[in-house]
């Protein structure tokens, strides 16, 4: 009886779901980062890639200078040296000077702020995304992951320019249309693909230890609290057995 | 040694001696621990209550400590909380503590309610302890409801305008209803700050009113058990319940082991997966809120998803509001549809187990498809659950007088 | 009988360990909201020291800016002033400053790291107001013999140039010095000490 029920429950419950999927887990075109954010080192490439490349349009508001010293093993005269180019102060957020309105008259959407862009998008994300840049026929930027977004490719010059080569396809209902079938890179950067890939991985980790900073230190506080935890209800668990000897 | 022994225990009875003079603290002990004699067969599902009340300290500890950073303001709120996230010292463990505290609530509430439908504990005499009870879940729906909205992200937002505007279904007061809950003509700083009150005193209270009532009920009938006899039918020579133990020691010290085991999942979540892949902390929801932009996918947090579901099966909005309002309605109900002569799912015939156990896929099925986006298939689906679960109470209740029932036993078994 | 000793005594041993444990994780689980209540980064950061330069700071005359929510005065005091500062300590409570809230390495009648510049805490000990600066010698209507000071408007209390408190007045200490030091010869740091500590 009791296999029974957990047959038909296990078979119920695991009913085809079909794109029973939760929000920003995965999805088309999204492809593994391997970004780590124990890895310091790529921390520290991607926090001067963003500082040198992101942070003149996208504030880091939530984000301390010197709080991401601390995390990632900078000195201040190293953050101020070579990551501050305004007249920010070590302790201060990292702002940037353009107006939200000023953006959205030149851009036509004001470049969010991306203190949290990790939370909501995640690593993978946002390292596809940055990978995911062509310029289409009419010589415009493009993205795969955001069609049509006003941002333009601003690590061109390391990655190149890769324009997209067509197929068509033919989906259920009959119609016919086009579809990026791959890309070719029509004008070459300074860096291989494989070196690109790594600057969009430090850049992803960056922002994904920008997302939660404290998440760099919360995993090992919670093994100890886990430990002790597990040694206390060890003794609980002595105490009541102890105690309940008395009841038959 | 001994003699410093017994002048200090001699001076603690004697300050012990002045406050009972004043106050019942050793009659009052001797009513709810010592001497409240509880059945002795409590198993894994008799847990729950206390944890639940438990978790409803650990709520209010680090709620409070949020509303110590916490800025009830459209302009400031999302910012207030990423600056107790990330510039207030520990600040990210009072969040997640609240978060995670949130969803275990519902888990562990869930979970408490099934005991009830597995031993029935909701039958004569405890059907205000049910009712009482029933209260309690639908004050904790609104307490997360109105918290959620507090982050003031995307979800929080859209998830609110969502809500909200359901009530604007009903005929004739629907709109300016709508109105009054906001406070302004759209979800709103005002609609923000009042939910703010809401969630920090006026609901809080409510629950701890609730919370007294809910025990004081079963304090006067006892407490259930899972072969689900009275153990006071058996009663020795001193008039004790042959079936029944002292609160304290036995059960004291076994929840005190319970607490352990739940701080051990609970300290897992809080610190190695606080997100719980969305489900806990949706994605959404770490982008400020935009009234332009709406979300692709709205959908509550997870607790309440079964309903969503319930409401999204039907067509028509306000039969659709009518039925999720009344897929909770009903459980107050239960003790008068249950109409078995006894109450545990242990003497009860196969028919109940099949019943239940459809009950509960349906339940969690149902969950599931709330989370969902609805393609059509799927909207189908809810709606077979739907149908499932209202079954449930139908055929408790017709069948429940009449269904055969295995003899109950004298005594309690294990 | 024998067992039930053994018995009793297992169960004080294992309520006082269950206790004992409990109560440290209980202990030690206090501190990270007990921490939680002491300033935060952005506190911090707007309490960052104050960098205060003295180009145009003339003899005589007294500069304010504000550190950690205070007002804090820097005076150029001349030489007269410095010299002063010993003609009134029959009349103060504390010339030596021994009960004064001041850094370690702030001593004597003239109270600075180097006399020229007083770098000091404007509220009045008694009970807050900033108190105004009255540099002129000569008989003022609170005090018949002013060798030049600061007078609080509030309570009447008066201090030196060097931020003495008066005997007889309701202020109980001298002014306060914050930690400062120098980054040059114009350059003062409020909130950073000469060691570097902050």
């Amino acid at each position: 009886m009791k296999k029974l029920a957990i047959a038909l429950f296990s078979a119920v419950l695991l009913l085809p779901l079909s794109s029973l999927t939760v929000s920003a887990a995965g999805g088309a075109g999204v492809e593994h980062s391997g970004a780590n954010i124990n890895d310091t080192a790529s921390l520290q490439r991607g926090a001067r890639l963003y500082v040198n490349y992101c942070l003149g349009c996208h504030s880091l508001s939530f984000m301390r200078y010197n709080r991401m010293a601390d995390d990632l093993d900078l000195t201040e005269e190293m953050v101020m040296e070579n990551l501050v180019f305004s007249d920010a102060k070590f302790a201060d957020t990292m702002d940037i000077a353009m107006h939200p309105e000023r953006a959205k008259a030149w851009f036509g959407k004001a470049p969010p702020d991306l203190s949290l862009i990790g939370r909501s998008r995640g690593a993978d994300w946002l390292y596809s995304y940055l990978r995911g840049f062509y310029q289409d026929e009419n010589g415009e930027w493009n993205n795969t992951l955001l069609p049509n977004a006003s941002m333009p490719h601003v690590l061109w010059t390391l990655q190149g320019i890769q324009t997209p080569v067509y197929r068509q396809e033919t989906n259920a209902d009959g119609f016919t249309h086009e579809v990026i079938d791959h890309f070719e890179l029509t004008t070459p950067g300074t860096q291989t693909e494989q070196e690109f890939k790594e600057t969009a991985r430090d850049i992803a980790a960056f922002l994904d230890y920008a997302g939660e900073p404290a998440k760099l230190k919360r995993k090992g506080i919670g093994v100890w609290v886990i430990m002790f935890l597990v040694l206390f209800t060890f003794i609980a668990y002595l105490l009541k057995a102890e105690y309940w000897r008395d009841v038959h | 040694m001994a003699k410093m022994a017994s002048s200090l225990s001699k001076k603690t009875s004697a300050l012990l001696n002045w406050f009972d003079d004043r106050l019942p603290v050793t009659a009052f002990w001797n009513n709810v621990m010592t001497g409240y004699m509880a059945p002795k067969n409590f198993n894994f599902w008799y847990y729950m209550g206390s944890l639940a009340l438990l978790v409803l300290v650990i709520q209010i500890f680090s709620g409070i400590l949020l509303a110590m950073h916490y800025k009830p303001s459209a302009a400031e709120a999302f910012a207030s909380v990423e600056y107790i996230m990330r510039d207030v010292e520990w600040g990210w463990l009072i969040r997640y503590m609240h978060t995670t505290g949130a969803s275990f609530f519902f888990i562990l509430i869930y979970l408490h309610m099934f005991r009830s439908l597995l031993y029935g504990s909701h039958k004569a005499p405890r059907e205000l302890l049910w009712v009482f009870g029933m209260f309690l879940y639908v004050a904790l729906m609104a307490e997360a409801f109105l918290g959620y909205i507090l982050p003031w992200g995307q979800m929080s937002y859209w998830g609110a305008q969502v809500i909200i505007n359901l009530f604007g279904a009903i005929p004739k007061i629907g709109e300016p209803l709508t109105q009054w809950i906001r406070g302004d003509f759209f979800i709103s700083d005002a609609t923000l700050n009042r939910f703010f009150a809401l969630h920090v005193i006026a609901v809080p209270l409510a629950l701890l009113g609730l919370v007294l009532l809910h025990l004081v009920a079963l304090r006067e009938n006892g407490s259930n058990n899972p072969d689900g006899i009275e153990i006071k039918k058996n009663k020795d020579a001193d008039g004790k319940p042959l079936d029944g133990i002292p609160f304290h020691p036995y059960y004291t010290v076994k929840d005190i082991f319970g607490v352990g085991m739940f701080l051990i999942l609970f300290s897992f979540i809080l610190f190695l997966w606080p997100e719980a892949g969305g489900m806990f902390l949706e994605h959404d929801n770490f982008v400020p809120a935009n009234p332009l932009v709406t979300p692709e996918h709205i959908k509550p947090v997870w607790y309440f998803t079964p309903f969503y579901a319930i409401l999204k099966a039907v067509p028509d909005k306000l039969m659709g509001v009518l039925l999720m309002g009344a897929s909770v309605g009903i459980l107050f109900f239960l003790p008068w549809l249950d109409r078995s002569p006894v109450k545990s799912i242990r003497y009860k015939g196969t028919w109940y187990k099949v019943l239940l156990a459809m009950f509960t896929i349906a339940f969690v099925r149902l969950g599931l498809l709330g989370m969902a986006e609805g393609t059509p298939a799927q909207t189908w689906e809810m709606r077979v659950w739907t149908l499932v679960y209202f079954m449930f109470f139908v055929l408790l209740f017709f069948m429940s007088p009449g269904a055969k029932t295995k003899p109950e036993p004298d005594r309690v078994t294990h | 009988m024998s067992s039930d000793e053994v018995n009793k005594g297992r169960r004080r041993f294992l309520v006082a360990t269950t206790s004992v444990v409990g109560g440290v994780g209980i202990g030690i689980a206090a501190v990270p909201f007990i921490k939680s209540w002491m300033p935060s980064a952005r506190a911090q950061a707007i309490g960052v020291p104050v960098e205060v330069n003295m180009d145009k700071l003339k003899a005589g005359q007294l500069l304010k800016v504000q550190w950690r929510g205070q007002t804090i005065g820097v005076l150029r005091r001349t030489q007269e002033m410095v010299d002063g500062l010993s003609k009134v300590d029959a009349s103060l409570s504390d010339p030596e400053s021994q009960n004064a809230e001041q850094p370690e390495y702030i001593h004597g009648e003239q109270r600075a790291l180097k006399p020229e510049f007083l770098v000091i805490n404007m509220h009045c000990t008694h009970l807050g107001c900033v108190p105004q600066m009255v540099p002129q010698v000569g008989p003022q209507p609170f005090d018949a013999n002013w060798n030049g000071g600061f007078y609080c408007p509030c309570h009447k209390s008066k201090f030196d140039l060097s931020g003495r408190v008066y005997s007889g007045v309701p202020a109980p200490t001298n002014l306060r010095i914050p930690p400062y030091s120098f980054l040059d010869e114009n350059t003062l740091i409020i909130g950073v000490s000469p060691t570097g500590a902050v």
